[in-house]
């Protein structure tokens, strides 16, 4: 594991900050004059930090933000207010060269591992191309780097010349993975790297991803839906609902003793492979649909569809409380459930 | 109710003749819940696509084999007695509720249909049932809902519509192809809830495809694992959990990743699932397997019962050469 001051950061510093990070996406109507008359607030005020070499588990279900999240702290979405710090810079003030130059410092690997890759690209110009693009390293040490990235991800340095239709989709994941630590980035976001692929193959990507994180000391934010997936490689865990985090904390703590309802919910309805403990358990059952996020409701933005709702939820917009340790939630009847 | 006698459906494509489903027979009773557990390509939806011809032919083809639902020989009767059945009788659900609703037509046009085709009933009284089937289904303010256009629901709540539609005519069997896969995981739960109520008020059969043993194990009595196109295990839900007989059951158990310790390396399965393409001699699983020996590797395999109720096709199962462990459960 790197220690902190590898990258020079001053020593009260985290790696990664993100402060009060907002992005809405505005929607208008009307073709001559646009008019604006609501606003999607995919993200709606997140605040995080991360040591080198730790890895957060982002979960949360459809639409709640995570991949915007991801996917605005990589600067491929701009941000509506708020910042992040990576290494000391400040990502949200870059433009132009200076933010293409910064780029080599954090990449993504996708979810779909078909829709990722270039098709017209063999593997060998894929990696190259990001290694060029950075201007990182001389030409003729391409083939040779290209060659030892193949073999760390579990491939043959003979792939190169191949396309990506002729690999599977667990395959094509390792590419990517590869093309992503080709520019030897600070920063990775996994979003949903493995929901494309089947159970067998989940397993392999996992355990590559764990053993490039040990060898390499990558700092990487990992998206997913699926908890148990998160907890075998996460550190931390952060639960996000309707653009904002509800709970955060250590990876085992979220998982076995999760404290806000939500959490408490997500983890009841995973199916258990185990028929007698699945058919006796009690599960909590939410009402209704996820509400939408261009009309969150007022207050606790969980509050309708709550189990331990009551009148105030719906008129105090809760602040992060923790009961024990590093585990934090936003709920305001946190000590009366737990 | 349901019997499937030596299936085979195979794809006739350039690249050679894919075996999907090779020799499948299983049966279902009256108001059982059966899983039918595979990876892609275990050939589990095909084999039912089967049973109703959605199998689009060429380049499919059903080489040979039999379904009898009720004594009738749903492969080789008349069109118009598939008709009688498909929709009526036997219904079907599938993955990704917006290729089977139709976007062009509000929800009510598409959930009256089966009731106006099977059922002779007048556009009137349809529509009353088909309120009340969105009600049962849990989609509040039906009077206004049953207007709507599918692309104005989301994801749960047209799985939730496609479920109405096939119940409408209140079928004898339920065919559920991943019906939960593409949703998210709360969601999953009210619909699985929604089906076994379901289930259990119409005294229906249900046929749960998934490759989620975990959903399986909560919603049906008896499962069976499919690989390669064949039936290698089949037994009662607790017996496939419990008493594996099939070493590929045993190592798709060991993969989930919730069944594993943290922070330790995650069991996968070594190798790749085969070529249905490719003719094979002996066990498809071999080549995969930790307890292949080399006559697994040429003697052809057989779906035989190893124990009461409980089949396998694994060869060194059935000459009771190896005993297998259950995938240890320690789950916080």
């Amino acid at each position: 594991m790197r220690a902190k001051n590898e990258w020079n950061l001053p020593m009260n510093r985290a790696f990664l900050e993100v402060q009060n990070l907002k992005t809405h996406f505005p929607i208008e109507r009307g073709i001559l004059w646009r008019r604006r008359i609501g606003e999607v607030r995919a993200v709606d005020g997140v605040s995080f930090s991360m040591e080198p070499g730790e890895v957060l588990g982002l979960v949360g279900e459809s639409g709640c933000g995570k991949s915007t999240l991801g996917r605005t702290i990589l600067q491929l979405i701009p941000a509506t207010a708020g910042k992040v710090i990576l290494g000391g810079k400040d990502l949200t003030a870059l433009q132009g060269d200076d933010l293409r130059r910064a780029r080599a410092d954090f990449q993504m690997i996708f979810q779909d591992p078909y829709a990722s890759l270039n098709p017209r690209m063999t593997v060998f110009d894929a990696l190259a191309e990001a290694m060029l693009t950075h201007k990182r390293f001389p030409r003729e040490e391409l083939s040779a780097r290209i060659s030892r990235l193949l073999e760390q991800v579990g491939l043959a340095a003979r792939f190169q010349k191949k396309y990506p239709h002729e690999f599977s989709g667990g395959q094509r994941q390792r590419i990517a993975i590869a093309r992503a630590l080709a520019v030897e980035p600070k920063l990775i976001i996994a979003d949903e790297p493995v929901s494309a692929l089947d159970v067998s193959i989940q397993a392999q990507i996992l355990n590559l991803l764990a053993q490039l994180r040990r060898d390499l000391g990558l700092t990487m934010i990992f998206i997913a839906h699926d908890l148990s997936v998160v907890k075998h490689i996460a550190d931390r865990i952060a639960v996000m609902y309707l653009g904002k985090i509800v709970e955060i904390g250590p990876a085992q703590q979220v998982y076995a003793k999760p404290i806000h309802p939500y959490t408490k919910t997500l983890l009841s309805a995973v199916p258990i492979p185990d028929p007698v403990r699945e058919r006796k358990r009690e599960r909590i059952l939410l009402r209704g649909d996820p509400p939408s996020p261009i009309d969150p409701p007022p207050g606790c933005s969980f509050h309708p569809r709550c189990p331990y709702a009551i009148e105030r939820c719906s008129k105090t917009t809760p602040e992060f409380d923790s009961l024990e340790g590093q585990q934090r939630a936003t709920c305001i009847r946190l000590r009366e459930i737990n | 109710m349901l019997e499937l006698r030596n299936l085979r459906t195979y794809f006739h494509t350039r690249n050679g003749v894919v075996r999907a489903v090779d020799g499948v027979t299983f049966s279902v009773e009256k108001g059982e819940t059966v899983g039918i557990v595979g990876e892609s390509g275990s050939g589990k939806s095909v084999a039912c696509y089967s049973i109703l011809g959605l199998v689009p032919q060429p380049p499919g083809r059903i080489e040979s084999g039999q379904v009898l639902f009720d004594g009738l020989d749903l492969l080789r009767c008349s069109a118009k007695q598939l008709r009688q059945v498909r929709g009526k009788r036997i219904a079907m659900i599938f993955q990704d509720p917006m290729t089977s609703l139709n976007p062009f037509f509000r929800v009510e046009n598409q959930l009256i249909e089966p009731l106006l085709i099977h059922d002779g009933l007048d556009r009137r009284r349809s529509r009353d049932l088909a309120m009340q089937a969105l009600a049962e289904v849990g989609i509040p303010d039906a009077e206004r809902r049953i207007r709507m256009y599918p692309h104005e629901f989301s994801g749960g709540m047209r799985q939730r519509v496609m479920i109405a539609m096939a119940l409408i005519t209140k079928p004898d069997l339920l065919i559920a192809d991943e019906p939960t896969t593409a949703l998210d995981v709360t969601v999953q739960a009210q619909i699985l809830e929604l089906i076994k109520k379901q289930q259990q008020e119409l005294g229906m059969a249900v046929i749960f495809i998934s490759h989620d043993l975990a959903v399986v194990s909560g919603f049906c009595s008896r499962v069976m694992v499919m690989y390669a196109g064949r039936i290698i295990e089949a037994a009662s839900t607790e017996q496939i959990f419990y008493e594996p007989k099939h070493p590929y059951n045993q190592a798709l158990q060991r993969s989930i990743p919730a069944l594993q310790p943290t922070a330790t390396e995650l069991y996968t399965i070594p190798g790749m699932p085969p070529d249905l393409s490719r003719p094979m001699s002996g066990c498809p699983f071999a080549p995969r397997c930790e307890f292949a020996v080399d006559y697994c590797f040429h003697t052809p395999i057989a779906l035989t019962e190893v124990s009461p109720n409980h089949q396998s096709a694994c060869l060194r199962v059935q000459r009771r050469e190896i005993e297998l462990q259950p995938a240890s459960v320690t789950l916080p």
